[in-house]
């Protein structure tokens, strides 16, 4: 009985050791990265090339989603506010929970799967064929050439890919709440107007999409830099990015919304 | 063309998709109106109760926005709200009379300040008090009145 306890307490230890573990590995990362990045604009050619696979690639699932986000938010607001007669109102719903919340968050969620995920696999994948250290003993550094160009690219696409997100949804809206459901054009877009601030709505969304940003690109190249390299490490590796880049994204919104609204 | 060339064009054009996005939230969806403020002159007016007012609220001259309010605070004399507003330059036209009344949009909609101009020939200059007010109406009070009224009546 004893036994059994100690070995319990044994198997925690060991698990928060681990975890613990790739904390601080996680950390000297970020850490080694952060003087490297002035090198992603050094190479411009690199820092486009990473922009077009992460960003140029991802616009279909990118728009197409915002599309069909806007219209089901239109149609859902208006069954609500029709009771009240205030069918306008919509546009401003829309507007506002687009970019407060669903702008940011959606789009990056999509990015973590989409792009995020490619990624991990492309960085596990050239650890285990130790291209990473070929890059070493070429005495070329692969964090300024493989991470930091990655790191910005994410960093210049996410709030694009947000804004694209927000304005494709409110086009969505539009085409359902005026084109559809007959409500009035001009008051749809003079409210969303008179009630969605830049600084307080606008710039707060954009500032959230930067930060989830930084998550992803951090999350995503520590994955593939620490994947075991095998192609079942890779493979863990990439399923671990876009579970941890996921609820991240989730949790450090609730963060952010507690202390900008 | 180049593969290479190819990436820069695509490349080109998501950015440019995401300043034109940019430009319809700023300008389309939100308020935005340039990095500097209009110039403008403040004037304040001390309010009983200001009700549910904020500040950014609008100020309003027959419906047209002329101003927004910038700050709320106590006046450690009087006790009462005082209200500081900026008023555009382009409305520098507003007598020294001029009534402020906080008032609400609609039944349920924000409430902002309405002013009201006078006829005395002296106007609003940078950091006048506008003396004639008209408090926000508190639905609860207005209940109150009525039930006082209403209890008096019955007897």
């Amino acid at each position: 009985m004893k036994q059994r306890i100690l070995n319990f307490l044994e198997q925690i230890g060991q698990s928060a050791m681990v975890l613990l573990a790739q904390w601080g590995r996680g950390a000297i990362f970020v850490a080694n990265l952060l003087p490297a990045l002035p090198y992603s604009f050094y190479r411009l050619e690199l820092l486009i090339k990473q922009v077009y696979f992460t960003g140029v690639l991802s616009l279909p699932i990118i728009l197409t989603a915002g599309l069909f986000v806007g219209m089901v938010l239109s149609l859902q607001g208006y069954n609500v506010l029709v009771d009240f007669n205030s069918e306008e109102a919509v546009g401003t719903m829309t507007a506002l929970s687009l970019l407060r919340e669903l702008g940011p968050v959606v789009a990056a969620l999509l990015f973590a799967g989409r792009a995020g995920s490619a990624m991990t696999a492309e960085i596990g994948l050239m650890k285990s064929t130790e291209q990473l250290s070929a890059l070493e003993m070429m005495a070329v550094d692969p964090r300024k050439f493989v991470f930091a160009p990655r790191f910005s690219a994410t960093l210049i696409v996410m709030p694009l890919l947000s804004l694209m997100f927000i304005a494709m949804g409110i086009l969505g809206g539009y085409m359902v709440a005026v084109g559809w459901l007959g409500v009035d054009e001009g008051a749809f877009w003079s409210q969303m107007h008179a009630s969605v601030d830049w600084r307080e709505d606008a710039v707060n969304g954009i500032i959230k999409s930067v930060a989830f940003g930084v998550l992803i690109a951090v999350i995503a190249l520590f994955q593939g830099e620490d994947a075991v390299p095998t192609s079942e490490g890779v493979s863990g590796a990439t399923t671990r990015t876009v579970v941890q880049a996921s609820l991240g994204i989730l949790a450090l919104d609730f963060v952010l919304t507690a202390v900008m609204f | 063309m180049t593969r290479k060339q190819l990436i820069e064009i695509w490349v080109g054009v998501f950015v440019l998709m995401g300043v034109i996005a940019l430009a319809v939230v700023a300008f389309k969806v939100s308020n935005f109106q340039g990095l500097q403020e209009r110039s403008s002159y403040q004037v304040h007016a001390l309010f009983d109760n200001i009700g549910g007012l904020k500040e950014r609220a609008p100020v309003k001259l027959s419906g047209v926005v002329v101003g927004r309010v910038n700050a709320i605070e106590v006046d450690p004399d009087t006790y009462q709200a005082k209200v500081t507003m900026s008023i555009f330059d382009d409305y520098d036209k507003l007598s020294i009379d001029t009534s402020a009344s906080i008032l609400t949009s609609g039944l349920l909609g924000d409430q902002y300040i309405g002013l009201n101009v006078g006829a005395d020939d002296l106007y609003l200059q940078q950091g006048d008090r506008i003396e004639l007010v008209q408090s926000a109406i508190v639905l609860e009070d207005l209940i109150g009145q009525f039930m006082t009224k209403f209890a008096e009546s019955g007897d």
